[in-house]
């Protein structure tokens, strides 16, 4: 007869998993709220979502000071792993979230946001994504990563156009490809090791001194065929254009931050212990993978007539330019990543909120897409504010000081130059300086170009308060950046560094 | 207040430009020529408060902005940037006063106060970062004028001017990490101060390519030889303020960057370098002299004529000495003096014809005699006549060139009497003889906003022509401490003997305080 397994409730440590409960118990609540009441306003469950949001963000700050005095957390049998990259990247995680949840709160009416569940399916993917950064545990990665991507596949499609069903089938079958790639990596990865731990995978491949190098090779080639799906890089982003362009702007704003950054911190537990133990056939396949997806991205970025496909390309190349930092490795990287990212979330998320707030329903005749650039002409002479705001993210987004993502920029470069990688730091540069172009074109339509007959009658149509507000937001986040850079990287780097990486 | 007067220069415009908008349309220029005139008495206070006799930093603000990174706020002026600070607030004074311009003149002017911003932060910055975040800030007013006011390709124009001018110092930002890197590998700290950088003696090798790397951001904006094809269109292009705050400051960046990046930090690539830079220089000089010649339009004769003018600057910074760089700082202000105001009557014509082609005039002197003179004076000015400011900035650059090279100086001399030639000659096409075209016997002479500009020009440029002096002296001050620190800092034999020691000079300079 099997021995009775004593476990203590205490030594599970329940605290662990307490921030992403607590956006499942907010979806919960949603659901019980409509199945009590059906019929509500949208903005009541905007609010609830934002609350649970916050207590989640509560939880975190919680951790981060237990963190400061204690180190990293352990929780379930090891399963959970708190340390400071998985409470970094959960910050921005839910931060960018309830940045992201006020765009519901739109003037015109939305088909999605009328069901509730348009709302638990939000919060249950919060949830996934917080899963996924929390562990080093590959089985609960990908339960994380398949909840959560489940329910953004959902969420495209309720937006309710035929580009949206063709965005939402688009990247549930390259979603499903990188599943199976995530699989079988670490399928090979158990079978060489007898571990689904990250750390402990580690140990086990040292210890034998990577005598099954090839088996290792195999399950990382399908790992970065996944992560490449993951973080859209070349020539794995295919699905990221239509994507974006199917799906309301908001969500591709949305999508082009808080996934990735899940998706970040997993390359990173994953792929880093690999490049630094001199794997250097996954270091050379990194580095081709850094500079094709940022210069390839860049170029395809050029030629695009839609705005926000060419802000899907742009994010494409800026994840490029991130994914640098898992290359390079040092601390000084890391904490560019994250510090990247953080500042480069305002940006984006103001440039998207620009494009959503801009939202016509019906196309014009002749007019090829939501966003072509035309639409922006002459936009100072119509409306003066808004293309002042506009043209902000641009130049933030193309890396123009003082604006927010110039210091990530440097801080990211300036990490390359120290680590050794300067021709990788010349590349870098020098994409900022291609990128500076199709930035600058938008910038050139709204400024120099006469307004086109038309288009200005959707300027702000869809802009309500609290539009407005997140767009404030953003807009003082991008300019006043350089106050709020030295607070950051102090916090980021003892996070990261602690957590060592 | 005086212990902030840097960032009070700085931030005033800005601080202005934002309270602009409020101002109606009708009193927006009223508002910018006030605006212009406050910072310009300010800065004019910044020189009655310097002190010539110190050659170091004056003035210096410091205040921590990103510490874990070693960023700081870092300003302070020395007599290289002091007078090229004046030289920026004076013009935006001119700009605006002299502004013919009627379209969306409120949006003009509060992008000329922005951009006035990015010129003083640019000069007064002592801080990498800081530096560079002017540096890159000022191309955004510039692509605005650029490219809302420009003439018909104008567009093209900014967009080239704009990316030409980013990839540059995008190149320079990946030098300025590694010195920052490589301090603190030395250090153990992160710091972009320009101070402390100067402290560093960095191996040969390395001082190579980052002297690239810098050289790169700055001769692109300069714009030396091969990278100055963005120049043309955007001078062909921009409105007449654009030109003059173009070629009066924005150039200058590049040149006074030389001063005060790639010589100090880099000594030994300095010398190493030096002939090769001279003689893209010379080539500058006599090549553009050459498509000047070839012109039609007098705004491109007098923008070729302006990168012509650029190479002597660079020859004179080159020269590694103390006269050829004192001479190449006061040729900036001369350059940016007589260059600012040849773009203001280009654009007295165009205002009142509306075609740039020297064909379409002949005979003006007969119509417009008060314009021709002003005209003739400041382009006697350009081609370097004694007793105009000109002159001192290119005599005592071919002088300091003199001392490490006579054959090349030999030919940069004569390719400058040359070049006379296309001015002489585009003088000749449009103010003598008979007035053939019709549209021109009715051109009236100066108005009196236009006389506002171009007078107090016209009075700087003999001036100073005549008494360099006061100018001369501060400058002279700080480029010897600049050259004593190369000296110092040089390791290779030949940047020893090339660049001269003046420890033992500075007894002498006690006579000089005598008055």
């Amino acid at each position: 007869m099997l021995e009775p397994i004593n476990v203590s409730l205490a030594s599970l440590n329940l605290a662990t998993l307490a921030p992403m409960l607590i956006a499942i118990v907010g979806a919960l609540a949603i659901l019980v709220i409509d199945m009590v009441k059906g019929g509500l306003h949208k903005s009541l469950y905007v609010m609830i979502s934002l609350l649970f949001l916050l207590l989640d963000l509560g939880a975190l700050v919680d951790f981060a000071g237990l963190f400061m005095k204690n180190g990293t957390v352990l929780g379930f049998f090891d399963v959970m792993l708190m340390d400071g990259i998985a409470i970094l990247s959960q910050i921005i995680i839910v931060a960018g979230s309830m940045l992201f949840i006020p765009l519901a709160l739109t003037s015109k009416r939305f088909h999605e946001y009328n069901y509730p569940e348009y709302f638990a399916l939000f919060l249950f993917m919060i949830a996934g994504f917080q899963f996924m950064v929390a562990t080093d545990n590959l089985i609960l990665i990908f339960v994380g990563l398949e909840t959560a991507s489940l329910a953004l596949y959902t969420l495209i499609a309720l937006h309710n156009r035929k580009k949206s069903f063709e965005a939402a089938v688009k990247y549930f079958t390259m979603g499903a490809l990188a599943a199976g790639f995530y699989a079988f990596g670490s399928m090979i990865l158990y079978a060489i090791s007898g571990s689904v731990e990250i750390n402990q995978i580690a140990t086990v491949l040292a210890e034998d001194h990577y005598s099954n190098i090839g088996y290792v090779l195999v399950s990382m080639a399908f790992m970065i065929a996944a992560f490449g799906f993951k973080l859209s890089m070349v020539p794995f982003h295919t699905w990221t254009p239509d994507v974006y362009e199917g799906s309301s702007a908001a969500l591709a704003g949305y999508m082009s931050i808080v996934p990735k950054i899940a998706g970040f911190v997993v390359a990173m537990r994953l792929f880093e212990f690999l490049v630094h133990s001199g794997v250097v056939w996954l270091q050379v396949i990194l580095y081709i993978g850094v500079v094709v997806t940022m210069t390839a991205s860049n170029i395809w970025a050029l030629v695009q007539t839609d705005v926000k496909r060419m802000l899907a390309y742009s994010s494409i190349s800026h994840a490029g330019f991130v994914m640098a930092a898992i290359l390079i490795g040092t601390t000084q990287a890391n904490t560019g990543l994250f510090l990247y990212w953080a500042l480069f979330s305002f940006t984006n998320l103001g440039a998207f909120t620009m494009l959503w707030v801009n939202r016509q329903k019906n196309l014009l005749p002749g007019q090829s897409s939501d966003h072509p650039y035309e639409k922006f002409s002459g936009m100072v002479k119509t409306m003066p504010m808004a293309a002042v705001m506009m043209a902000l993210f641009m130049l933030s987004l193309a890396g123009i000081p003082p604006f927010g993502l110039f210091w990530g920029k440097i801080y990211m470069i300036g990490s390359a130059v120290s680590a050794g990688y300067t021709v990788l730091a010349l590349i870098m540069a020098l994409n900022s300086a291609i990128a500076g172009y199709y930035y600058l074109k938008l910038i050139v339509f709204m400024f120099m170009k006469e307004p086109m007959v038309g288009y200005d009658q959707f300027y702000f149509m869809n802009a309500s308060l609290s539009l407005k507000t997140i767009i404030g937001i953003a807009a003082v986040g991008t300019i006043f950046a350089v106050f709020t850079v030295n607070p950051l990287l102090e916090v980021i780097t003892l996070f990261v560094y602690n957590s060592g990486y | 207040m005086i212990d902030h007067i840097l960032t009070l220069l700085i931030f005033f415009p800005a601080l202005a430009a934002m309270l602009g908008f409020v101002v109606t349309k009708d009193s927006m220029r009223a508002y910018g020529i006030a605006v212009a005139f406050i910072e310009f008495v300010l800065s004019l206070w910044l020189w009655y408060a310097y002190d010539p006799m110190i050659s170091g930093m004056q003035f210096m603000e410091s205040m921590p902005l990103i510490p874990q990174f070693g960023i700081n706020y870092l300003l302070g002026v020395d007599g290289i940037s002091l007078f090229i600070i004046i030289l920026s607030t004076f013009f935006t004074l001119i700009g605006i006063a002299s502004l013919t311009e009627t379209r969306r003149i409120k949006d003009l002017i509060i992008t000329l106060l922005f951009l006035e911003m990015t010129m003083v932060g640019v000069f007064a910055a002592l801080d990498a970062i800081v530096f560079y975040v002017f540096w890159e800030l000022s191309l955004v007013p510039m692509l605005y004028i650029i490219g809302a006011w420009g003439g018909p390709l104008r567009i093209y124009a900014s967009i080239k001017f704009f990316l030409y001018t980013f990839t540059g110092s995008l190149v320079m930002l990946v030098g300025m990490l590694f010195m920052a890197y490589f301090y603190y590998q030395a250090t153990g700290q992160w710091s972009f101060s320009i101070l402390e950088w100067y402290r560093l003696i960095l191996p040969e090798n390395f001082q190579l390519w980052l002297f690239v790397a810098f050289f790169l951001g700055f001769a692109i904006k300069v714009p030396m030889f091969p990278f100055h094809t963005w120049l043309p269109y955007a001078h062909g292009q921009a409105p007449t303020i654009g030109s003059v705050i173009l070629a009066a400051i924005l150039l200058k960046m590049g040149t006074y960057a030389f001063v005060r990046f790639s010589l100090p930090l880099f000594p030994d690539a300095s010398v190493f370098f030096m002939f090769p830079i001279a003689i893209i220089a010379i080539i500058m000089i006599i090549y553009t002299a050459m498509v000047a010649y070839a012109q039609e339009d007098i705004k491109q004769v007098v923008a070729y004529s302006s990168v012509s003018h650029m190479g002597v600057i660079i020859l004179g910074t080159f020269a590694l000495n103390v006269e050829g760089v004192s001479g190449s700082v006061f040729l900036m202000l001369a350059h940016g003096v007589v260059s600012g105001a040849l773009f203001l009557l280009v654009g007295v014509i165009y205002d009142r014809r509306h075609t740039k082609l020297m064909s379409e005039f002949g005979g003006l002197a007969s119509v417009m005699p008060r314009y021709a003179t002003i005209f003739g004076i400041m382009m006697m000015a350009s081609v370097g006549l004694p007793l105009t400011i000109n002159f001192v900035g290119e005599f005592l650059s071919l002088l300091g060139f003199y001392k490490q090279s006579h054959m090349l100086t030999l030919t940069a001399g004569v390719a400058i009497i040359v070049g006379a030639i296309y001015m002489l000659a585009a003088y000749k096409k449009m103010f003598f003889g008979t007035v053939m075209n019709e549209k021109n016997k009715n051109l009236k002479d100066l108005n009196r906003t236009e006389y506002l500009g171009l007078i107090p020009l016209v009075i700087v440029a003999i001036w100073l022509g005549v008494y360099p002096k006061p100018v001369l002296e501060p400058i002279n001050n700080s480029v010897e401490s600049v050259i004593q620190l190369m000296h110092d800092k040089a390791q290779s034999q030949e940047a020893k003997a090339r660049i001269p020691d003046l420890s033992g000079k500075n007894e002498i300079i006690p006579m000089q305080e005598a008055h």
